[in-house]
């Protein structure tokens, strides 16, 4: 049979705050339509990174969307910005997954910098020809980030970075890299953000890792081997990188969970479009209940997700707390990801489980968003801590 | 350099596209418009000289008052204002009154080169080109793959069959490409927001001094007499082997030319 997926997938109906917001999720589906959707399945089964497509999502100013106009972003609220990823996310997770790394690594020069070092760098990181990675895990530390080892150890107007950092999206192709290292004692309050030059020496991206699912994304290893980082490249002063990090993170979870939505709306799109179509017993499968209430039931769980995360984002934008808000969302929204493209692997039956169809690799790609941006069981500490009152879970 | 883009509003080619049943003009009501795809290029490629040499980028647009959501569609990717003619009179024009229609427009305005796709997906006479540098009294460039301005000079590489020309022409010129010529650009989402603010010159044949009477399809000195849908397609032909299958398939190959 034909490939369902050819067919154009209903619109999302979406409420946009502005006549501007409109336009731009325009934009955003045009090129995802255009550049997105025809290369991802090839891509992804060659394992190669598309840096041409962020070239052209950066030369149509989808990669600096969240910031002030002043610095070369667009200004966009929260809100806004999420939607467009959701829609990227909906042709390719692994690009809608840059966007959302990318955006995160501006944070803490956006958010931190000094007013000369957001006109310094800046620019350039939202210029749309740069790329940014954030480097907080380690090989050994992972969940527990404040017990991180990486040493920048000051040296006149220097810091010496050693140590190794994981999982680094990015990692050997971005433009720049927030680096998060120890420059005092134990805990959080010893944590730094530094603003890294990826051609600093001895700096060395290791072999990127072979992955389950989004093979076109780049994660390695980064080896720091006293590697030099000029002190004036620290952002918010010592001891400040850790409140920067949690800080980053509340909106890289938000980012993370449009992803998500994004993908369980491909695989509803692609799973329904080949259920009108397929028949057995003499009739399309979808006309059957058992096949017809896994749609249903799909349709209204993204639908579910989507308003957790929008309506997390509408805080954020109002400038209300909303990390609490953000863990549920990327909880609830990457949980219902994984359960969606299980089903609708169901959906397809024996062809869901093999690659002529892509809902086996939406499947694989589903789970990893249940791991990044702080895995779902730390989203569920985050949550209970908050319900009783701070204290340890 | 000032560059004048000719950008023609058609129905978009990837949906249904229909003539009307009274007068087979094409029923631009029902369907889905867009910027004919040539054009697409011929901005691209009028954008790429502003860059390289600097000047300035006008659209001029033929068509009634929807083509405004085309017009703004093209300033979006970086033009800098845009001409818009539009009268009621002019529906139904063939292309000897277009052209005419264009070429009084541009009597309007300052222009170093007039850039245009080398076809509309609509009518595809291809002629507008060459009837227009006619009117103009400037050479016709026509079916560039490629375009180098030298100073005063243009030279074209005009796409063949076979391979391509070399044709150059000094001075004002209009010169008409193919789909080979670049990539179009995407708008951006900054362009988007800036292209609300351009401006856009309405003018009607009164403002031309084009008399109402030369120009639409009761004047036109061409006309459709009958229009049919296209046949549904044929069945194609089915080959059982029963031991000549191969020869089957390769006799079938030779008639229809395939080898």
């Amino acid at each position: 049979m034909s490939a369902p997926g050819a067919a154009r997938p209903v619109a999302v109906e979406r409420m946009l705050p502005t006549e501007e917001a409109t336009e731009l999720l325009g934009l955003a589906a045009e090129i995802a339509d255009g550049e997105l959707a025809p290369r991802a399945a090839d891509f992804e089964a060659r394992g190669e990174f598309p840096r041409e497509v962020f070239r052209t999502l950066g030369r149509a100013g989808l990669l600096s969307l969240p910031y002030p106009e002043e610095y070369g972003g667009a200004d966009q609220p929260y809100e806004v910005y999420l939607q467009v990823v959701e829609e990227l996310a909906r042709r390719w997770l692994s690009v809608a997954l840059g966007v959302s790394v990318h955006t995160l690594s501006c944070f803490p020069v956006a958010e931190f910098g000094t007013d000369e070092q957001r006109k310094r760098f800046l620019p350039d990181m939202l210029g749309g020809e740069q790329l940014g990675a954030y480097c907080l895990s380690e090989p050994a530390g992972g969940s527990d980030a404040a017990a991180l080892t990486t040493r920048a150890v000051a040296d006149g107007d220097e810091y010496r970075v050693t140590g190794t950092k994981a999982w680094v999206s990015h990692g050997g192709c971005a433009d720049f890299y927030n680096l998060f290292a120890r420059t005092g004692g134990p805990g959080p309050e010893g944590i730094s953000c530094l603003l890294v030059d990826p051609a600093s020496p001895g700096l060395v991206p290791q072999a990127p890792e072979r992955k389950m699912g989004l093979s076109a994304e780049r994660t390695s290893q980064l080896a720091f081997d006293d590697v030099r980082v000029p002190a004036d490249r620290l952002l918010g002063g010592e001891g400040v990188g850790f409140r920067i990090a949690m800080r980053a993170l509340d909106g890289g979870r938000l980012g993370i969970a449009a992803c998500a939505v994004g993908l369980a709306q491909s695989a509803l799109d692609y799973a329904c479009a080949y259920a009108a179509e397929r028949e057995q017993f003499g009739r399309p499968i979808a006309a059957f209940q058992g096949v017809g209430f896994l749609l249903a039931d799909a349709a209204t769980q993204i639908a579910a997700a989507r308003s957790l995360v929008l309506s997390a984002a509408r805080l954020k934008d109002a400038g209300r707390p909303f990390s609490v808000e953000a863990a549920k969302a990327k909880l609830f929204a990457t949980d219902t990801a994984m359960r969606v493209t299980t089903d609708m692997v169901q959906v397809l039956g024996g062809y869901g489980y093999v690659a002529d169809h892509p809902v086996e690799r939406y499947f694989r790609e589903a789970k990893v968003l249940q791991i990044v941006e702080g895995t779902n069981q730390i989203q569920r500490v985050v949550i209970a801590r908050a319900l009783t009152g701070g204290g340890p879970v | 350099m000032k560059i004048v883009v000719l950008v023609k509003q058609v129905p978009d080619s990837g949906a249904e596209r229909t003539l009307k049943s009274d007068d087979f003009t094409v029923d631009r009501g029902s369907a889905s418009n867009v910027i004919n795809e040539m054009d697409e290029y011929a901005i691209e490629e009028a954008l790429r000289i502003k860059e390289a040499q600097g000047g300035e980028v006008t659209i001029l647009t033929v068509g009634p008052d929807g083509a405004t959501e085309s017009i703004r569609k093209a300033l979006s990717m970086g033009p800098d204002a845009a001409v818009h003619v539009v009268d009621g009179a002019i529906a139904g024009s063939d292309a000897v009154q277009t052209s005419a229609v264009l070429a009084a427009a541009l009597g309007t305005l300052e222009w170093d080169l007039v850039l245009c796709g080398a076809e509309a997906t609509d009518g595809r006479v291809q002629v507008i080109p060459h009837m227009l540098a006619e009117r103009l009294g400037v050479p016709a460039l026509t079916g560039a793959r490629k375009l180098t301005i030298d100073g005063d000079s243009r030279t074209i590489e005009r796409q063949t069959d076979e391979g391509y020309e070399v044709v150059r022409a000094d001075g004002k010129a209009v010169v008409s490409v193919w789909d080979t010529i670049n990539e179009p650009r995407y708008p951006s989402f900054k362009g988007i927001m800036a292209a609300k603010k351009k401006p856009v010159t309405t003018l009607s044949l009164a403002d031309l001094g084009l008399a109402p009477d030369t120009v639409g399809l009761a004047n036109a000195y061409s006309a459709v007499v009958s229009a049919a849908p296209r046949p549904a397609r044929q069945a194609g032909t089915r080959v059982t082997d029963e031991g000549e299958g191969g020869v089957q398939l390769v006799e079938f190959l030779a008639v229809e030319k395939f080898v």
